[in-house]
């Protein structure tokens, strides 16, 4: 805890994300926007395809946003993204930020070949994966982001999804994209200053937003960024930077590593899990986490 | 054609209280449907939970994929490999699916899409009703090429249709597509599920002939080739190219002709045999009210009150939309007055009453963008003016 104190990063007054929104009770991804829009001010357009956020921002004249938003088809936020940010630069305008927003199945499944080409050509836009764990829009559906064992729709009770989360961030690492981080709703002030320094590269940029679903996941709304912070400090959701898809930085050091059962245990989404299950899903954070910290010490 | 008895596993027998959705789920299962690949969209997803949750237990595989590109032609793999396939989409995600429908049409290969309609186009209204796709489904590949259309108007027919659309498209070799919409598909009713031994099912024409004779597209009497199980040590070679009977491509005007007249003559020559269609007091009928899906049901009213004023009116409500009922529309266009066709959409099946008419009776159009029904007045002002 000590090391957050010294976070001393003070958030800008300014919202951009203002009231009248459609977000459910204790709705990360609304927070995950709100403090996005913070770090990149009102010369920012946003690309979103089908997910939460294209709902959230309401009807007229409620639209919660003061920035721009293109709502494009479900598989092409990055290349409507590329589509704008060339458009843009041939009317002159190398100042404007465009920003491709997208859930977790927009991104790690029906949009990953739109991404992975913005990102082969090192297109100038800015990529961000607001990760709620499954299509919550069409009423909690299994992604490729869902962890494993998470009960969803399409993954029912004694179906559970045997398969782990997909590593989306070695996927973007093997791009060599110049800037990649994680982020989490409950560190404002790291997300504001990665955000802040995506902004600041050229070339294709990725944030991963960590953005808890109280509906989705069956939690309850007041443990969202409690949630968004016992995954940080369980290593479930480690927080760090890549740069050019070899540069590792550990953000959030954990010393104290936490087990991951309390942090299951605030999510009905969890709840059938028997101990052996859990075990799986322990040495799976472990291996990871061994992983990262590996890198991280290589670079 | 080899029919048999449902396979009791799959059917869930007794009188339920379901929606389409859920139907069309059941309808898959009982008609020996084992294999889904899909992808969560409005308004059709519950067909994907039901099946999520049901297979398992039945015993086949549900496999929720990354896209709708990724369903189809996950779709078409099972198919070959000797599987009932189905899959459920809406809207945007029956646009992705469009080259692979293509695809599953040159292949002749028998699978099952529902599409269940929502407002369009684009991502236009997710979670309200639209019928804008019924041309889509016929001409939205490139292409020549011919599909079976099915539109239910009551979640007991998504459960029936669903069943046919498989027996066709194993009699045809061809996608049978099932075009409900967001009423339909929501709408809660009484499904009444029959025991498995009186619910008829179509086995796929298998050839067990010799090894060294098979041809994958030669045309049986029936014009529909046999196909071969996986694993059976027969060879085949498929292929979206334009091919000839052993499946091998052969890049040439003739080939072209005999490939292509020969996927739109299946279907043409069965045709008959594939259209079915609702009528009632159409003998007298000065106006016939032509409708579809959710559609039928709302001009219902508006006829129960023309008949009240007084006026001679038939309805025609169409179980296969495509292939089009053309004799039967040209039959009645002899006889009478005008027909009125009220569709959520700004005119689609309006377009084929009017070429089948061809000019004998006219079609009056009732349009509606979607997003809700008919105001059942509308079509009744419809049908006062087309009875003068």
């Amino acid at each position: 805890m000590k090391k957050e104190k010294k976070m001393t990063l003070t958030l800008p007054v300014e919202e951009y994300a203002g009231s009248g929104n459609l977000a459910c009770q204790g709705c990360g991804a609304g927070l995950a926007m709100r403090y996005f829009l913070k770090a990149m001010g009102p010369r920012t357009v946003l690309c979103i395809p089908a997910c939460c956020w294209a709902v959230i921002d309401g009807p007229y004249p409620h639209s919660s946003l003061s920035v721009p938003i293109y709502h494009c088809a479900f598989e092409a936020a990055a290349s409507t993204a590329t589509g704008v940010k060339a458009g843009l630069e041939m009317v002159g305008d190398d100042k404007t930020t465009v920003v491709a927003w997208a859930g977790d199945g927009g991104t790690f499944d029906i949009g990953l070949q739109a991404l992975s080409g913005a990102a082969e050509r090192n297109d100038d836009i800015l990529y961000v994966c607001y990760d709620n764990e499954a299509y919550m829009n069409t009423g909690i559906q299994r992604s490729s982001a869902t962890p494993y064992g998470a009960w969803t729709t399409t993954t029912p009770v004694k179906f559970f999804k045997n398969q782990p989360k997909k590593d989306i961030n070695a996927i973007m690492a093997a791009h060599r994209i110049p800037y990649q981080a994680t982020a989490s709703i409950s560190y404002p002030e790291d997300l504001f200053k990665k955000a802040k320094k995506a902004k600041g590269v050229k070339g294709t940029r990725f944030l991963h937003i960590y953005a808890p679903c109280p509906t989705g996941w069956k939690s309850r709304p007041e443990d969202a960024v409690k949630l968004g912070r016992m995954v940080i400090q369980n290593c479930i959701f480690p927080l760090y930077e890549i740069e050019y898809g070899e540069k590792y930085t550990l953000n959030i050091k954990v010393k104290d590593k936490k087990p991951i059962n309390d942090y299951l245990k605030l999510q009905g989404r969890f709840r059938h899990l028997k101990p052996d299950d859990i075990q799986i899903m322990q040495e799976e954070v472990d291996r990871n986490w061994a992983r990262l910290l590996k890198k991280c010490e290589a670079s | 054609m080899k029919k048999v008895k449902a396979d009791p596993k799959g059917v869930l027998t007794g009188a339920h209280y379901l929606d389409g959705d859920f139907a069309i789920a059941e309808g898959a299962l009982a008609a020996g449907c084992r294999f889904f690949a899909g992808y969560p969209i409005t308004p059709s997803t519950e067909t994907a939970e039901r099946f999520a949750e049901r297979i398992p237990f039945v015993g086949g595989i549900f496999i929720q994929m990354e896209d709708e590109i990724a369903s189809i032609t996950a779709l078409i793999g099972a198919a070959w490999g000797g599987r009932k396939v189905m899959t459920v989409t809406s809207g945007p995600g029956f646009s992705l699916m469009m080259e692979n429908i293509g695809l599953a049409c040159m292949m002749e290969t028998p699978l099952v899409i529902a599409n269940v309609q929502r407002g369009g186009p684009s991502t236009g209204l997710p979670t309200l009703v639209g019928q804008g796709d019924m041309m889509q489904v016929r001409w939205g590949s490139h292409g020549d090429y011919q599909i079976i259309a099915l539109s239910p108007d009551s979640p007991q027919e998504c459960f029936d249709l669903t069943i046919r659309a498989f027996n066709l498209s194993e009699i045809y070799r061809v996608p049978v597509f099932i075009m409900a919409d967001e009423c339909v598909g929501h709408m809660h009713e009484k499904v009444v599920i029959p025991p498995a031994d009186q619910i008829e099912v179509v086995e796929r024409k298998w050839y067990d002939g010799p090894k060294d004779k098979y041809l994958p597209y030669k045309p049986d009497k029936d014009l529909v080739p046999f196909m071969v199980k996986a694993g059976d040590g027969y060879r085949f070679h498929t292929t979206g190219l334009t091919h000839d009977e052993r499946g091998y491509p052969v890049i040439n005007a003739e080939c072209q002709d005999w490939n292509v007249r020969h996927l739109s003559d299946k279907i043409t020559k069965n045709a008959d045999k594939i259209i079915k269609y609702e009528e009632d007091q159409i003998d007298k009928a000065d106006v016939v009210v032509i409708s579809y899906g959710i559609t039928s049901r709302v001009a219902y009213r508006a006829v129960q009150l023309a008949r009240k004023a007084g006026i001679k009116v038939g309805t025609l409500r169409l179980i296969t939309v495509w292939p089009f009922p053309e004799k039967r529309i040209a039959e009645l266009a002899k006889k009478v007055k005008a027909f009125v066709v009220p569709e959520l959409n700004l005119g689609q099946i309006v377009h084929e009453v009017e070429r089948c008419s061809a000019g004998q009776a006219p079609a009056v159009l009732v349009s509606h963008c979607g997003g809700w029904v008919h105001d059942p007045e509308d079509i009744l002002k419809a049908i006062k003016e087309a009875a003068k």
